[in-house]
């Protein structure tokens, strides 16, 4: 067994309206950053998983990804994974 | 008929559905419906044509299976400003102020995103309620949801919770009552029901209708996204299966609401209104720009060009039927003359509220779709056709076929408990983990706040003047346990429960709403259920002399082919002419004797009761009949004696019985009682209409009933309040303390963990 | 004299008509300010109410504190202007650096709107002056980020500085040290999470929250007094902006 660090990035899905990033995008134009665009917000998370390999690490999180940190109709994860030294 | 058509090949093969067949059929229009499309535009109608058809024909939006119906509801009296039909009901609230009021399901968007389906559903009838002039000043949500032991239940609850919470919060409406029910009926299928009431001067009322050759239409609000495309012809007029891919198939509908930018569209709205800059208005809801276009000019006699290139759009790609039909929140449609097009535009950039002109109203009441002004014309169409041309079903109505059999299994052969005690701590839930999270002050109006029989509220509001001391008094109500034994009685004991529920904060009733929660109307018991319904609704209104000002019908409440309990949920509208004080609340007071009035020769029922149903398992058995004119009195009796001042406490004895309603007022005041004469088990959890608890000081018994027989009515003098325990005796002796404790901890140790997911 | 409280309207915000109402109860009056205006004129007091200004996204406060009306707020407070912010008026206060700490998601993870019993710590704010510390308040919360916080040398720096102006009797959000309000240096900047507007008509439960208003007036309207009691008196400018002015002025 190996133990692997993940960090979720769940995101609102393309096409889902995402008014925190919109209302931030319009706030940033207002201060000045008006050649920024494509703001969409999301929420991170980071946790460990012991698992025998990355692709079996990777499986384990996007499951819990799936049943629990998202919700599938708004959301989806994209997870990145890093062996940690034992 | 058939002019245009292709015919079928001429071959006998079957050569499978043509591929306008599968169209229409996969925009939920039904062979017959597609061929009376093609009947009124004398052609075979496009594809973009038939989209607008399709969400305007659905069930959510023509309410084709249920319009035969409702025709027999009582819908006129002498304050109604605006009936049914409209985007709210009015009513006349004295001193120049009228009452705006609206109730709606969100229920099947709930079922599948829980917070996003019960915050748009939030936005939705504010948007409703301001679109008539109205500033929205309360929210209600009857809540119900599927068992607390259910995981996926509790995950349901929680997340419609916090969608109410974060949207109303939010957007600064407050949240005043509600009602939370948990049971299997609702598992697959919870209810998500949103009222909302707002205050406007009789004199700004605006009604949505489009007028004036030349005027233009303006769309306010966010951009348009492919949000919730279809989702009235496909979310909210069809059931639940259990296919879990076709679930899967259904999700890509979800819309995201937006507190922030329909907090700025009130804002906005508000002030067009105020200074006269808009003929007529109309919100975006179900089938979207189809619909505001549609409604606008059919109700105005006119037709409309409108360029669908000019509509803001949030991706990319849009074909022109999704953005007609896109269901994406936070959006109005204005009319507005051509001279006041700048200050419009003007007003809206202070409220950072994004406005274009979209369309401009025309002569001869056609609806086109144009690509570009004077481009491609994309539909054309009779605008009224869509609003009013709908097809209306009678459908098939069948009763129940056990329907004597579950009549006649009355649970009254159950034993009795052991320990009524138990079995009255089980049955008591203290709904406050679900209203803290609710602001349900803002405004500075909430007299009596949710917890009471009824909201109390000051008729006060931002903008509208006047008030002079009225309040107002909402109350949300329904009871799907009785409407299952027998939805023409249950029906009618719910608006009885519910008038009274605003007199015992001391309101007179004046005015109704519904929403009408059933299952799926293909099957006919389904719609003989609904059509009893409204005959116990219709009856019971015109006894208490309450007209239904307007309603909502959500149909195909089914999860794997069960219906819900037929739950027609009332709202009523109570008013109270001068507010000194606050009025008792739900309590006893120490040394004031202890009251129940009620109806002559009331006999309580454990058919359909709490106690059979929730603690026993037990669905069967007959309703206590109800005394309409009876009922009548009594209302007026209780708003008597409260505005006079007399009771230290009122409650009255619903659902739980006299149980439950003795133990309700002990925990709100945490003062005891020693009750005595109450008949075994039936007479504590036995449930019967026209029923109220009263606490009075012991030098006013004397006038209290005489008032009461006066009335026709009776009053039995139950015991003594004081003391920390409530004491019933033969049945129940427990702590106060040990009680509140009790039904304060349900609703967290069940969901207290889920919010924070 | 009468006293003019001007109110900041944020886009979201919602409690603005609320404060206007309340303290015309307690015996003021007060009109509302656009938050893109740039000055503050004719105003003897300012306070930024409850609500959710441009939405609460990316926290509450972060986008308010950016409004053109921040830089004349800020003024005024640096010229010892009585300011007190309400709610998400405290939250933007301690993003525009006004106040100290922040105030993190409630510990319960729960919206709560409930009363709140209150006692007062100190009378050294414009907020209390006047006001026997020790004195029991019942005023509602309404709030989600209500759950102040910040690092334990700031913590005692306000309390060495007698700055908790309220504290919660039965801690609602999980505050440090049950703090429901605060007060910058020199007394005339104060947050509070409690809705004083809330509690202020019988027909509402409680009468309490006029107290602090009047308190506000008080303070705003009378240049002479100092709720900093142990302070030296010093004498006003005259400007108009109270005897926190000339304590922040002394000050400096």
């Amino acid at each position: 067994m190996s133990r692997f660090a993940a960090l979720v990035e769940v995101r609102l899905r393309p096409g889902i309206a995402d008014p925190a990033g919109t209302t931030i995008e319009r706030s940033l134009a207002a201060l000045g950053f008006a050649d920024v665009s494509g703001v969409r917000t999301g929420k991170a998370i980071r946790l460990e998983v012991e698992a025998d390999d990355a692709a079996a690490a990777r499986s384990r999180v996007e499951e819990l990804c799936r049943r629990f940190l998202t919700n599938p109709v708004i959301e989806d994860a994209l997870v990145s994974l890093e062996e940690q030294a034992r | 008929m058939g002019a245009g058509r292709s015919g079928p090949p001429a071959d006998g093969d079957d050569p499978g559905p043509a591929p306008d067949v599968a169209l229409h059929r996969g925009l939920g229009l039904t062979d017959s419906e597609a061929s009376a499309i093609e009947a009124l535009l004398g052609r075979v109608p496009n594809h973009l044509e038939l989209a607008l058809y399709a969400v305007m024909w659905s069930e959510h939006c023509s309410y084709k299976s249920s319009r035969v119906h409702l025709r027999r509801l009582p819908t006129e009296g002498p304050g109604v400003l605006v009936g049914p039909g409209e985007n709210a009901g009015v009513v006349d609230a004295g001193g120049g102020i009228a009452v705006a009021l609206r109730i709606e399901s969100h229920n099947h968007p709930s079922a599948i995103e829980p917070y996003q389906g019960a915050a748009t559903g939030v936005g939705g009838i504010i948007r409703d309620i301001f679109t008539m002039g109205a500033r929205p000043i309360a929210l209600m949500d009857p809540l119900r949801f599927g068992p607390l032991d259910d995981e996926r239940s509790r995950w349901v609850a929680a997340g419609v919770v916090a969608g109410i919470a974060g949207y109303g919060n939010a957007v600064g409406v407050p949240t005043v009552g509600g009602e939370l029910v948990f049971d299997q009926a609702y598992a697959g299928n919870p209810l998500v029901n949103v009222l909302c009431v707002g205050l406007l001067p009789v004199e700004r009322l605006v009604l949505g209708r489009a007028g004036g050759v030349g005027n233009l239409a303006v769309l306010l609000g966010s951009a348009t996204g492919r949000d919730g495309i279809g989702g009235v012809s496909v979310l909210a007029s069809a059931g639940f299966t259990d296919d879990v891919v076709a679930e899967e198939a259904k999700r890509p509908n979800v819309q995201v609401g937006d507190p922030f930018e329909e907090k700025r569209l009130i804002e906005a709205c508000l002030q067009l209104l105020d200074e006269g800059l808009v003929v007529g208005i109309q919100d975006l809801g179900g089938a979207g720009l189809a619909c505001a276009t549609s409604e606008t000019a059919s109700r105005g006699g006119v037709g409309m060009d409108v360029d669908v290139s000019a509509v803001r759009r949030r991706e990319p790609a849009m074909e022109p039927w999704e953005v007609m039909t896109s269901e994406s929140q936070e959006r109005m449609l204005a009319i507005v003359t051509p001279e006041n097009l700048g200050r419009v535009l003007e007003v809206c950039g202070r409220w950072e509220v994004a406005a274009s002109r979209v369309g401009v109203v025309t002569a001869g009441g056609r609806l086109r779709i144009l690509d570009g002004w004077g481009g491609e014309v994309l539909a054309d169409v009779p605008a009224a056709s869509l609003h009013e041309d709908a097809p209306l079903y009678d459908r098939p109505r069948r009763a129940p076929a056990d329907r004597g059999a579950r009549a006649a299994d009355d649970p009254g052969r159950l034993p009795a408990p052991e320990d009524p005690g138990k079995d009255l701590e089980m049955l008591l839930v203290d709904p406050a983990w679900v209203y803290r999270q609710y602001d349900h002050q803002l405004f500075l109006n909430t007299v009596v706040a949710p917890g009471g029989d009824a909201a109390l509220l000051r008729l006060h509001a931002p903008g509208v003047p006047g008030g002079d001391g009225r309040a107002l008094a909402l109350s949300a109500d329904g009871n799907g346990y009785w409407c299952a034994a027998d939805p023409r009685a249950g029906t009618a004991a719910v608006v009885a429960e519910s008038a009274l529920n605003v007199a015992c904060v001391g309101a007179r009733p004046v005015a109704v709403v519904n929403c009408l929660n059933f299952g799926n109307p293909e099957h006919p018991e389904v719609m003989w259920q609904l059509s009893e319904a409204i005959d116990g609704m219709a009856e019971a209104c015109r006894s208490l002399g309450l007209p239904v000002v307007g309603g909502n019908v959500s149909l195909y409440n089914e999860s794997a082919g069960a219906d819900i309990d037929p739950t027609p949920v009332v709202a009523t509208l109570g008013l109270v002419e001068e507010l000194r004080s606050p009025p008792p609340g739900v309590g006893l007071v120490a040394g004031e004797v202890v009251l129940l009035v009620q109806a002559p020769g009331a006999a309580p029922s454990l058919g359909a009761s709490q106690w059979a149903v929730r603690l026993r398992g037990h669905r069967g058995g007959r309703l206590a009949p109800l005394d309409l004119a009876a009922h009548r009195r009594l209302v007026e009796v209780v708003v008597g004696l409260v505005a006079a001042g007399v009771p230290g406490g009122v409650h009255d004895v619903a659902g739980g019985g006299l149980g439950v309603a003795l133990a309700e007022m002990a925990i709100a005041s945490g003062v005891g009682a020693r009750v005595a004469g109450v008949d075994g088990h039936v007479g504590l959890f036995g449930e019967a209409p026209s029923r109220v608890v009263l606490s009075v000081p012991p030098g006013r018994v004397g006038e209290v009933i005489d008032a009461v027989v006066a009335a026709g009515l009776e009053a039995v003098e139950l015991g003594t309040a004081g003391g920390e325990r409530l004491v019933i005796e033969g049945l129940v002796d427990r702590g106060v303390d040990g009680l509140r404790q009790a039904a304060a901890r349900v609703l967290p140790d069940a969901l207290g963990a889920v919010g924070s997911a | 004299m009468s006293v003019t409280v001007g109110v900041v309207v944020f886009p979201g915000t919602n409690c603005e008509h609320d404060v206007v109402e309340a303290v015309a109860r307690a015996g003021g009056e007060a009109r509302t300010v656009w938050h893109a205006d740039r000055r503050l004129t004719g105003v003897d007091a300012v306070v930024l109410p409850g609500g959710f200004a441009h939405g609460d996204y990316l926290r509450p406060g972060a986008i308010a504190r950016f409004s053109p009306v921040m830089a004349a707020v800020e003024e005024l407070a640096r010229a010892g202007g009585p300011v007190v912010g309400i709610c998400n008026g405290f939250q933007i206060l301690t993003e525009a650096h006004l106040l100290p700490g922040a105030l993190q998601k409630n510990r319960g993870l729960a919206f709560v709107c409930a009363p709140a019993e209150l006692e007062v710590v100190t009378d050294r704010s414009v907020l209390t002056a006047g006001v026997a510390v020790g004195r029991r308040l019942r005023v509602p919360v309404n709030h989600f980020e209500g759950n102040f916080t910040c690092d334990p040398s700031t913590l005692a720096e306000l309390v060495d500085q007698d700055r908790i102006v309220l504290r919660y009797v039965h801690n609602p959000n999980g505050s440090v040290a049950d703090i429901a309000g605060i007060s910058n240096e020199a007394g005339n900047v104060v947050g509070l999470m409690p809705h004083p507007e809330r509690a202020s008509d019988p027909l509402l439960g409680s009468e309490d929250g006029l107290v602090l208003l009047a308190a506000l007036l008080a303070s705003a309207g009378a240049p002479m007094a100092s709720p900093r009691s142990g302070a030296p008196p010093v004498p006003s400018d005259g400007s108009g902006s109270g005897a926190f002015g000339a304590v922040a002025a002394a000050a400096t």
